[in-house]
């Protein structure tokens, strides 16, 4: 039985079983691969999306949970010619290095600023802690979180 | 074969050849047997690496991005030369090909500490140009890319410019000095502008006379000046494409088991369960175990844990203790691997008096990429394509031409973006398991993705570890220094895994320690090579990343011993000038010498890759444990293309480095790997990193690379800074085994 939510402002139908985790509905049902495969047991991060407004592993969501729901993705939060001011930020302040779990960085961070405008370091360290990053680019993800909370609140 | 102009200097031959609707330069090759990557010579083989045609500039950077922004460093050589940004071309990787060797990785395995400019040196790293242009690998890593283009991919650029001039002197019939470049155009002086799109045809006709002149760095307005990575909108928006975001036509997905008991037999194994699940095309054995094919990565992953497999033994000792025992039965002179170093008569000066001994101890340590191993494969009309982030194209296509019997220039390898690399895709498991679930489902792609238990449990280890220390002060400074250590051979295991047989003492086991600039009057430094047990690999630093522990926790009790500061110390006892200014670098950067109430700081030292750096790390005793408050590092790369990229390099080597010292270990048991996932292999989260800061000289004799020298001073001076703050002296990693971490 199809399964009907909405993914980045559009309604989707989707026929897959009830059971099978949002991540993977996303990145092979949908063919959304923005969002990264990382673990599978919410320990990494990297497969981070929004479900009505909140920051969630979506590879602990299965797809019977989101009926009638929300889903942002890293696609649906911008793109390279529109993009959200985390993901401007992200740019300018260099923070990529492999990049495979900045997706989900960034809908961390999009997802904090929403809550609060204007985060302390540590407020940031407590929200992005659950956001594994190999490559060790977390200086420059606080900065980034820095830049665009001036970004989204004009100064 | 193309236009042609021999740069006798180099021993290279440019030239550029006429590609459908425009020109391609670059080097051409000789006297070897390697087929061309652009399947257009007579003969002879062009490794281009511009391209020029209706679709605008290409930059061809034949190293492989793994994060590290070596894309936008290569390509910024050749733009630089061309007065192109770049933003005005394509960056891409490019086809395997043998004809984009890497010389500068063999150049550094020869016995010359890379402080040694003598003749001999020289005239060694010179001839190890030979061997590695035959052996073809085209391979990243060893901090290498960057010193191996440096001078190739700049006159490839700057004879593409000089090409380009001298077609559009022709056109419009001015003198080609007079003539500038601009923007991807030549410009006359009337203002007319010749596009390099529009010239392109025409320059591949052109043959120049001269090597072209190099701009001075003082001219540069690319180089030296920190670039936006060409791949950061991609990888900020979920737009850059990894292996596993590959969705082809019919594709198929799957994922593998084998033997955790890595290299063991599988005895059976009953697939029934796995074949009777919705979704699942095929289950297919793969060497040691079984791969399910399927419609959906997450049916064949839960399939593949559905097999009932009967597991062979393992073929090493089977858990950690059994395995240390191993290791310390090997640390004797019957096993001796090495005398990389042996000054001054090190026995007669440690045979009496007061003689300092310690011993430290590191462990096995995973990768752990962020992106669990993937590779895809596809079979088709006698054809096999291979996509795989990998860190060695060329032996990609050899596997899979030896795997399908097919020839090599059947076999196509795409290499995308890697999600993480450190060494470990430079393995060729996953693509060997890929190429045969391919051959299994002939005419259709797979794409094969491992869980993160798998990859955690399946890789090539950093190796487990022993150092040994004899020393002996006198007159408050160093007399004698006897530095032994012991592990598996990387080159032995990694190499044997690859087919490579490599005779000789293993360099890595020494790597870090025997080419440190110190002078003592009594100095010996000798490699142990432990049989070969647990796999290991490459991992970031490799032999610097267990030696520098050792080294500099050593030097550290050394200087509190005599009384003295630990940054003076290294001073009095190191005479090469672009080390000591690193040191002298860090400790201003650092304020070494104050701290906050209730806080220390420790430093390290080490010359791993040709690059000196100094790092300082600073920590507090919390109500949880201790906290890292701050980390500091100097390096000296000669020549700093992109200043900001290589902060970024030295401050993810030390943040890896530092989840390795606090946390990081693999440890076996039953000849299993008993850490699975990032619960129980959990690197530093953004709340335990410290902030960071870097400073970069230029004063080295030569340009060096800076993807792993950052790594191996971290975990001693974090170690010391612990000695410093709570007077405990931890000789064994990871370091959380003793004390409390916030």
């Amino acid at each position: 039985m199809a399964v009907s939510f909405t993914v980045n402002g559009e309604m989707r139908q989707v026929d897959l079983p009830p059971e099978m985790p949002l991540l993977w509905v996303l990145r092979e049902g949908l063919n959304l691969t923005g969002t990264k495969f990382g673990c599978g047991i919410a320990s990494c991060g990297a497969c981070t999306v929004h479900l009505d407004g909140q920051a969630v592993r979506s590879c602990q969501v299965t797809l019977a949970d989101v009926a009638g729901s929300q889903v942002v993705t890293i696609e649906g939060l911008g793109n390279p010619a529109a993009l959200h001011a985390v993901q401007a930020a992200w740019i300018a302040g260099q923070v990529a290095q492999c990049g495979y779990c900045q997706s989900g960085q960034i809908m961390q961070a999009a997802a904090l600023l929403a809550k609060n405008p204007a985060p302390s370091d540590d407020e940031i360290d407590a929200a992005m802690e659950g956001n594994l990053c190999r490559c060790g680019t977390y200086p420059r993800i606080r900065a980034a979180v820095h830049d665009a909370a001036k970004r989204l609140s004009g100064v | 074969m193309g236009k042609v102009m021999k740069i006798a200097r180099r021993g290279f031959l440019f030239g550029s050849v006429a590609i459908l609707g425009g020109v391609a330069f670059g080097w051409w090759k000789y006297e070897t047997p390697y087929g061309n990557p652009l399947e257009g010579g007579e003969g002879a083989t062009l490794n281009p690496y511009v391209l020029i045609d209706a679709q605008g500039i290409t930059i061809i950077a034949p190293r492989a991005e793994m994060g590290q922004g070596v894309q936008t460093t290569l390509a910024a050589l050749v733009a630089e030369e061309m007065d192109l940004t770049l933003d005005q071309v394509r960056v891409i990787h490019g086809p395997a090909s043998a004809a984009y060797y890497n010389s500068a990785i063999l150049g550094e395995g020869v016995p010359f500490a890379p402080t040694d400019f003598g003749r001999v040196a020289e005239a060694v790293r010179a001839a190890m140009e030979v061997p590695a242009k035959f052996l073809g690998l085209q391979m990243t890593g060893g901090s290498s890319s960057v010193p191996d283009a440096y001078d190739k991919m700049r006159v490839a650029g700057a004879a593409a410019r000089a090409a380009l001039v001298q077609a559009a002197a022709l056109r419009l019939g001015v003198a080609a000095e007079a003539l500038r470049t601009e923007g991807g155009a030549v410009v006359a002086p009337d203002g007319t502008k010749l596009t390099y799109v529009e010239l392109a045809e025409a320059a591949a006709g052109i043959e120049l006379d001269a090597e072209p002149v190099l701009k001075a760095p003082a001219a540069w307005t690319v180089l030296g000046k920190s670039q936006a990575r060409v791949d950061v909108v991609a990888k900020s928006t979920g737009t850059a494409v990894y292996t596993a975001d590959l969705r082809l036509p019919g594709m198929l997905f799957a994922s593998a088991r084998t033997n955790p008991r890595l290299g063991g037999a599988v005895k059976g194994y009953d697939a029934s369960a796995a074949e009777a699940m919705a979704g699942v095309v095929k289950v297919v054995p793969v060497p040691g175990g079984a791969a399910v094919v399927a419609q959906t990565t997450w049916t064949a992953m839960q399939a593949v844990e559905a097999i009932a497999f009967d597991w062979g033994e393992a073929p090493y000792p089977a858990t950690s203790a059994e395995i240390a025992t191993a290791m310390a039965f090997n640390f004797t002179q019957e096993f001796r691997d090495s005398v990389n170093r042996d000054d001054g008569d090190v026995e007669t000066a440690l045979a009496a008096g007061d003689v300092f001994e310690a011993a430290y101890t590191v462990p096995y340590l995973a990768h752990a990429t962020m992106e669990p191993m993937t590779a895809a494969a596809l079979l088709k009309d006698g054809k096999l394509t291979i996509w795989a982030g990998n860190q060695f194209p060329t032996q990609a296509q050899a596997e899979g031409a030896a795997l399908t019997g097919l020839p090599a220039e059947a076999v196509t390898v795409e290499t995308l973006a890697m999600g993480g690399g450190f060494g470990r895709r430079a393995e060729m498991d996953i693509i060997r398991q890929a190429v045969t679930l391919a051959m299994a489902v002939e005419g259709k792609p797979v794409l094969l993705t491992w869980s993160r238990e798998e990859d955690m449990t399946h890789d090539g280890y950093r190796p487990a570890a022993l150092g040994q220390v004899r020393a002996k002060l006198e007159g408050g400074r160093i007399a004698a220094f006897d530095f032994g250590t012991c592990s598996s051979s990387v080159i032995e295991s990694q190499g044997g895994r690859l087919g490579f047989s490599v005779p000789g003492p293993d360099g890595a086991i020494v790597q870090g320690a025997w080419e440190q600039p110190y002078r003592f009057a009594h100095h010996r430094v000798t490699g142990y090579r432990a049989p070969a047990m647990v796999p290991v690999g490459s991992w970031r630093s490799v032999g610097a990343s267990q030696n520098a522990f050792f080294h500099e926790s050593a030097v550290d009790e050394l200087a509190h011993l005599a009384g003295a500061d630990p940054v003076q110390f290294r001073l009095d006892h190191i005479d090469h000038g672009p080390s000591r200014e690193v040191i002298s670098a860090v400790a201003k950067l650092a304020d070494w010498g104050r701290v906050a109430a209730g806080r220390a700081k420790g430093f390290a030292f080490c010359m791993s890759f040709g690059v000196p750096v100094a790092e300082v790390v600073e920590v507090e005793q919390g109500p949880s444990g201790i906290r890292i408050t701050g980390a500091w590092a100097a390096v000296d790369v000669g020549v700093a293309l992109d200043p900001r990229n290589i902060e970024a390099q030295v401050t993810g080597a030390m943040v890896y480095g530092l989840s390795a010292a606090v946390r990081g270990e693999i440890t076996f048991a039953d000849g299993m790997a008993e850490q699975r996932t990032f619960w129980d292999y959990e690197p530093l989260r953004m709340p335990q990193v410290p902030p960071m800061q870097v400073v970069v000289l230029q004063n080295l004799e030569r340009i060096r690379g800076i993807g792993e020298p950052g790594l191996p001073p971290v975990a001693p001076a974090l170690a010391n800074a612990i000695f410093a703050l709570t007077g405990q002296r931890l000789r064994g990693l990871p370091l959380a085994k003793a004390v409390a971490f916030a």
